[in-house]
């Protein structure tokens, strides 16, 4: 009646083997492109050909794509640590102190961190006009609290709750104050946690493209993303995909090599959080 | 006598204990809205007053140059009818654009597709990491990689994979039998969504997977186990056992996607500007926006994005009835 074990097996791993293919071959596709230059780039290669460096040496030699790097670095750190420093003592009132308007209270920050970014891009537009923030790295600063805030109070106040009752109780009950408590107790404790939250709204600040596209105006203060998105030639024939695909490698192989050290974390934080990075 | 004395005793310190815990609830409860505060005014700041300004200036005339001139003019910008005088006329704005209703249709249409497709794909990459077997951690994490790739990034790969005369799609097509002659996968209109589709569900496929995989790894191991004993055929013990108890973490799933690919932007304005095939609501508010300077009428259509995505999600929320306060855990 049923098939026999090892048709099921070998199916199985077929399926395994699949799943792994799609997943890796694009990235896979684009280290194998940026190795290639001039003529070699237009034939289609399965396996590596020729290992030639030139397109990241004409990338990284212009010195405004490293600029560019630098400025996603600095946007995407300090995004996470304002978001985090607002977020551990926002999520310790939401998790461990009962107080009405608490569950309406979660369920506006769940709905800030969907809201659609072009519904606030106008009068975000505005306020950055404002405050002469225009083609500043602030303005994303600023405005990446947008998501990256909501989802560091959700995670981290879902991390929070479901620690015991009892590690703050003795506490309480000598007087200390609930910053001490924070300071003290939660901070030593919710270290894994902060990292983990951390290290996503980091992935989600490296990889926002619609703010930064329209905030930053000149070529030195953009971030990665958008300098990758602008790379063209003069006509359809002339775009330089060994450099576009040097580019994506060199942006992409931090966050490769993060997921697999922090695996494990990156997928008990996206599951407490359910946010797409 | 000694033992009624102490007993005194300790009711009053236990009724000192109550006056002070109750007085400390009252001091935790001040701190707590104390705590909130820099957290919900930078909030404020960034979400509720620039969505109530991008409504404000859809009721006006204001253009990006002249934001702080901008006049009040009702709906004109939504709709309106402009009479020419001989009898004749036409309707203006928002809702008379047929290229407005194409970007919501098209939006829906991916949201839809896209949505159903890294569900089911989703499903079963979380059904096979589910399963114990040697290397379980490395296929999890090659899963994981096409999600921390950035979008911008993912929609360039796949463009040069799709390219119509270099790409290796099209060559792999070929060398299968499967086409005759190259595809012009993100030129032509025909095939543009399909596309933008493809790519979206091969980046957002692992988020889709995780999140079931967390479903499925809460289901009692017993369960199986006496399904198993049963008999009961591993098709139907899915349906009937593993999806209505993994139910829940799906709809989460879905809503988050549903709502995530509502607002698509990216991937459309990179790997296939300027085609009314793919364009979505984001692409065509921002279009207005900055690059027609039709900045009111832009915010217009930012509004009514926001708006059909607000009742898509209440009206889901209200459907499911998910608990989000917590408390009766």
């Amino acid at each position: 009646m049923t098939a026999p074990a090892w048709l099921k097996t070998t199916g199985f791993y077929l399926l395994v083997g699949i799943i792994v293919l799609q997943a890796l071959f694009p990235f896979y596709y684009a280290i194998l492109t940026s190795l290639e230059d001039g003529q070699a780039l237009f034939e289609v290669n399965y396996l590596p050909a020729v290992f030639d460096l030139s397109n990241y040496r004409s990338m990284l030699s212009d010195g405004v794509f490293g600029k560019q790097i630098l400025n996603s670095v600095f946007v995407a750190t300090v995004t996470v640590i304002i978001s985090l420093f607002l977020a551990i003592t926002a999520s310790f009132a939401l998790a461990r102190i009962r107080f009405r308007g608490r569950g309406l209270l979660l369920l506006t920050i769940l709905s800030v961190s969907m809201f659609p970014q072009i519904a606030v891009l106008s009068g975000l537009f505005e306020l950055v006009r404002a405050f002469g923030l225009f083609n500043s790295l602030w303005s994303l600063v600023f405005s990446y609290m947008i998501f990256t805030l909501p989802f560091t109070v959700w995670v981290l106040t879902t991390f929070m709750r479901a620690l015991p009752v009892e590690i703050e109780e003795a506490a309480i009950m000598d007087g200390a104050s609930s910053f001490t408590i924070i300071r003290r107790i939660f901070v030593p404790l919710l270290w894994p946690a902060m990292v983990t939250t951390g290290l996503l709204a980091f992935i989600q600040a490296w990889n926002e493209f619609l703010f930064a596209l329209t905030f930053l105006s000149t070529d030195s203060q953009r971030t990665v993303p958008v300098a990758i998105a602008l790379i063209s030639g003069r006509s359809e024939f002339e775009v330089p995909w060994g450099n576009i695909m040097a580019a994506s490698v060199i942006v992409t192989l931090p966050l490769v090599v993060l997921v697999l050290i922090f695996q494990r974390r990156i997928v008990s934080g996206l599951t407490a959080g359910a946010v797409k990075g | 006598m000694m033992g009624a004395a102490s007993d005194i005793a300790a009711t009053e310190t236990a009724a000192a204990r109550v006056a002070k815990a109750s007085r400390l609830s009252r001091q935790r409860i001040r701190s707590a809205w104390l705590f909130l505060a820099p957290m919900l005014i930078v909030l404020a700041a960034v979400a509720l007053y620039p969505l109530y300004r991008t409504i404000w200036f859809s009721f006006t005339d204001a253009s990006l140059d002249l934001l702080g001139e901008a006049r009040f003019i009702g709906w004109r910008n939504y709709l309106e009818y402009v009479d020419y005088g001989n009898g004749d006329g036409e309707w203006f704005g928002l809702l008379a654009d047929p290229r407005w209703w194409r970007s919501v249709w098209n939006t829906v249409w991916f949201a839809l597709v896209s949505v159903s497709l890294e569900t089911l794909f989703g499903l079963v990459i979380a059904l096979v990491l589910h399963k114990k077997f040697p290397g379980r951690v490395w296929v999890q994490a090659a899963v994981l990689i096409p999600w921390a790739i950035p979008t911008i990034v993912s929609a360039r790969m796949w463009a040069w994979m799709l390219h119509d005369q270099f790409g290796i799609v099209n060559d792999m097509l070929q060398r299968l039998g499967l086409i005759d002659a190259p595809v012009a996968w993100t030129a032509s209109p025909e095939t543009a969504m399909i596309a933008v589709i493809m790519v979206d569900v091969w980046k957002t496929t692992p988020f889709m997977a995780l999140l079931i995989l967390a479903g499925l790894q809460m289901v009692p191991k017993d369960m199986y186990e006496a399904a198993r004993l049963d008999g009961v055929p591993p098709f139907r013990l899915f349906r009937k056992v593993t999806l209505p108890l993994i139910m829940p973490a799906l709809l989460v799933a879905i809503v988050f996607r549903a709502l995530d690919a509502l607002r698509v932007f990216d991937i459309v304005y990179v790997m296939t500007p300027n085609t009314d095939a793919t364009r979505t609501m984001s692409v065509y508010a921002r279009e207005n926006l900055f690059d027609f300077d039709r900045f009111a009428y832009g915010s217009a259509a930012s509004t009514l994005l926001f708006f059909i995505i607000a009742l898509i999600t209440i009206g889901f929320i209200y459907a499911t009835r998910m608990n989000l306060e917590g408390d009766e855990r």
